[in-house]
């Protein structure tokens, strides 16, 4: 693949059709800029601030773009709450729709066959697989990404954060959790 | 089209296996092929809908052997090809072997942080009223065009509540094939796990898919 993808590399540039330099800058926006420590300061601020947090599930992709994030991949963003009643999981049958602007590119997993075909279909299974086990009587709902609306799940808050920072809380949101094939972090996760 | 991406609620591919510590990408050449494909959709002058309708529309076998970025670059070549931006021989060749056809801009350096930023949207002004409002129950259309289309086969024939009205949008199935963007009403629609999969469908379970007004009818 390495060198088919040269090949045609050399041949689009020789065309003038790409600039090699725009396409380093691509690979480093998405490496090192966007990526899911976006994600996580968007649901840390809407577990300290209640208005955040409101114009957030009214309307996510400008409540997310205060934060500075929007764009492709991201254009019309929603945002899901979980609850103790209700748990939210995103997953895209049909190729790989995920949130970009606040994620960054999807791991190999959510792009691949047996999260796409099982999600749908047995999402208590594939969430055991990731290690989580929900209360039976907990709803699951799960989200296919058919259009281009992106869909973050917002976590509920980890018990015994009471009075912690924003950032301090950012670091308890991870990747899974706003995918909803995890939860947060634990307090006590953070000091093993 | 019924292809091999269309992957809800098929059996037989195993267990989810998360990689700890996953990299953005695997290997050089991923990085270039990702790259190539955003900045080539500015002087290429395709849409989203016709790129993902040149990555599925491929037989399923060949489908479910190549990895994620060989499916990208896989489409990404041939859709080059079949707007004569690029030859066979020039692949083969490595090198350009005739002269650029023309093209109104192609992206630059300057512009990358800009374009990625506003990216594209895909909601329309409305030119007609919703027919479903929130809590209406619809049937999801049986259809099964040989062209792209966004409604799953797990959901076709069966019936699910209009969550929200999300908007006015996009149409991919007219997208796709480049006969305009045919903007549609977009709705939420819930469908209850034994809706969808019967006696093995969780009943503590739903699944929602985001569908054009064209893929329902009331039920």
């Amino acid at each position: 693949m390495q060198l088919r993808v040269r090949a045609l590399e050399t041949v689009l540039t020789e065309k003038g059709y790409v600039d090699p330099a725009a396409l380093d800058l691509l690979i480093e926006t998405y490496e090192t800029k966007i990526g899911p420590r976006n994600g996580a300061r968007v649901v840390a601020r809407a577990w300290v601030d209640a208005d955040y947090r409101a114009r957030l599930f009214r309307d996510a992709t400008p409540a997310i773009a205060e934060l500075g994030y929007a764009g492709r991949q991201g254009e019309h963003i929603v945002a899901l709450e979980n609850t103790p009643e209700v748990h939210n999981m995103v997953v895209c049958t049909l190729c790989s729709c995920y949130p970009w602007p606040v994620l960054g590119l999807p791991p190999v997993w959510y792009k691949s066959a047996p999260y796409r075909s099982r999600a749908v279909a047995d999402p208590r299974g594939v969430l055991a697989e990731f290690g989580v086990t929900l209360p039976p009587e907990t709803e699951i709902r799960v989200w296919d990404s058919t259009s281009e609306i992106r869909y973050l799940v917002v976590p509920m808050r980890p018990a015994g954060t009471d009075g912690w920072s924003e950032e301090r809380l950012a670091a308890l949101v991870t990747r899974d959790s706003m995918i909803g094939t995890g939860l947060p972090k634990s307090p006590a996760d953070l000091t093993r | 089209m019924n292809g091999a991406h269309d992957l809800g609620g098929m059996h037989g591919f195993g267990p989810v296996e998360p990689e700890p510590n996953e990299p953005v990408f695997h290997a050089e050449w991923e990085k270039r092929a990702f790259a190539l494909t955003l900045a080539m959709a500015m002087p290429g002058r395709w849409n989203i809908d016709m790129s993902r309708f040149a990555r599925e529309n491929r037989p399923p076998a060949e489908y479910l052997s190549m990895s994620y970025y060989q499916i990208w670059f896989a489409a990404l070549e041939q859709m080059l090809k079949e707007r004569g931006l690029v030859g066979d021989d020039e692949i083969a060749a490595g090198h350009s072997l005739r002269p650029p056809k023309p093209v109104e801009r192609i992206l630059s350096p300057a512009d990358v942080a800009k374009v990625l930023y506003r990216g594209g949207p895909t909601e329309r002004e409305p030119r007609t009223a919703p027919a479903f409002k929130p809590g209406d129950k619809v049937r999801a259309k049986v259809m099964n065009p040989r062209t792209h289309t966004r409604l799953p086969r797990y959901a076709r024939g069966h019936v699910g509540v209009i969550a929200r009205v999300i908007g006015f949008h996009v149409f991919p199935d007219s997208n796709a094939i480049g006969a305009g963007e045919d903007p549609h009403w977009l709705y939420a629609v819930r469908f209850e796990g034994r809706e969808l999969w019967g006696p093995q469908g969780d009943p503590r379970s739903s699944v929602s898919i985001d569908a054009w007004e064209p893929y329902l009818e009331p039920a």
